[in-house]
């Protein structure tokens, strides 16, 4: 017994540690954005199009998260301004 | 009072109705006075595994509806008096399954039956979610397989946030992992993600892995619930799992590949 799993063991692993691996980032993923409020999506497009009104930014330059503590619960807000700030001509 | 059991998964087909009816008449042989309900409505299926379809005659939309009481509609088993089963509506639509109406039929039922084995459908839609809601127990049935283990995972968030104990800030459902449709051999080979590797994911109690057998589909054939056959691997894990659940200490089985399958393997080559 202990050889056949020794020979076993040893052979190269098939494609369950593909799937392990893909399901933990996935499932990671799946529960970070699980508890945030579900008007979050909709309030980073208006935030984005606010902003956009004076600069030209893009949408992966706001991000929004959500985190929760015990008594608590932070909406962290983060724009990245382009270097050389365009404003837009009216 | 009864204690309310769901039998969920959120995907399809990974033996959700093989495992309600095997768990519905292992713990009515135990003398537990259980009843089985069909959350399936328009799919209903559960009445053709426990093999009393031709006795349908109400159903649990009836029931909800006021067309006919519970008594009318429960069938009893012809095997094991301690159990009923409440077959799902065929021909309804699901929205007919209200969240006063089911309380009221569970709420019923608990008066004079130990455990209630609701058999959810797949999806995370409104028959799942009113499967789900009034449990006190649930247990997530999946398959060694990356859509099955996520699905469970959203279930899992599914069952803490929206059940009726979530909702009232009450201790949560108590979540049990069944691993179903396992194949030792493939896990051996690397091929399929193991017990410890689901376990790993989802942290979850293991209450049992049944493995891929052909016994299942040999039993649904003829409408008895796989645990009465006490022959196969299948049954044998289904009655386990019910010693488990019922808080014995069993030791898990069929995890590892067949001796002679290993044997043979190695001298074929
Ligand atoms: N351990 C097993 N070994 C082999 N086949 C199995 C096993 N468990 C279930 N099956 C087969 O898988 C199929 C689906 O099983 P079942 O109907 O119990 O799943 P389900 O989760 O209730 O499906 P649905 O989501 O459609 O309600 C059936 O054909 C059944 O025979
Ligand atoms: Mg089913």
């Amino acid at each position: 017994m202990g050889l056949l799993d020794y020979f076993l063991s040893s052979r190269p692993k098939g494609s369950a540690n593909v799937a392990k691996e893909r399901l933990q980032i996935l499932v990671a993923h799946d529960r970070a954005t699980r508890d945030q409020p579900s008007y979050l999506p909709q309030l980073q497009q208006e935030i984005l199009a606010v902003i956009r009104k004076y600069v030209d930014v893009d949408m992966s330059a706001v991000s929004v998260n959500y985190e929760q503590g015990d008594s608590h619960e932070i909406l962290e807000l983060n724009i990245i301004l382009p270097d050389a700030v365009h404003h837009h001509q009216a | 009072m009864a204690r309310i059991i769901v039998i969920t998964s959120g995907k399809g087909g990974v033996g959700k109705t093989t495992t309600s009816a095997a768990l519905a008449m292992g713990l009515a042989q135990r003398g537990k006075r259980t009843v089985v309900i069909d959350f399936d409505v328009g799919l209903r299926n559960l009445d053709l595994i426990m093999g009393c379809e031709r006795r349908v005659v109400y159903d649990f939309i009836n029931v909800i509806n006021g067309e006919a009481n519970l008594n009318q509609a429960l069938i009893r088993d012809k095997r094991c008096d301690n159990l009923y089963v409440l077959p799902a509506s065929q021909t309804r639509d699901k929205d007919a399954l209200t969240k006063e109406g089911v309380e009221q039929v569970l709420v019923e039922l608990s008066h004079n039956h130990d455990f209630i084995v609701c058999d959810s459908p797949a999806g995370i839609e409104h028959g799942a979610t009113m499967a789900m809601y009034f449990a006190d127990d649930a247990i997530v049935v999946t398959n060694p397989e990356v859509s099955s283990v996520r699905d469970s995972d959203r279930m899992l968030g599914i069952l803490s946030s929206r059940s009726r104990r979530a909702e009232n800030n009450e201790e949560p459902i108590r979540e049990y992992l069944l691993l179903t449709r396992y194949d030792p051999l493939r896990v051996v080979n690397g091929e399929m993600l193991s017990v410890e590797d689901v376990q790993e994911i989802l942290s979850l109690k293991l209450l049992g892995v049944v493995p891929e057998s052909k016994a299942v589909l040999t039993s649904s054939n003829s409408g008895i619930p796989v645990i009465l056959d006490r022959e196969s691997d299948a049954g044998q894990a289904y009655s386990d799992m019910v010693s488990r659940y019922l808080g014995d200490e069993v030791p898990h089985r069929f995890l590892h590949p067949e001796k002679k399958g290993f044997l043979s393997r190695l001298f074929r080559g």
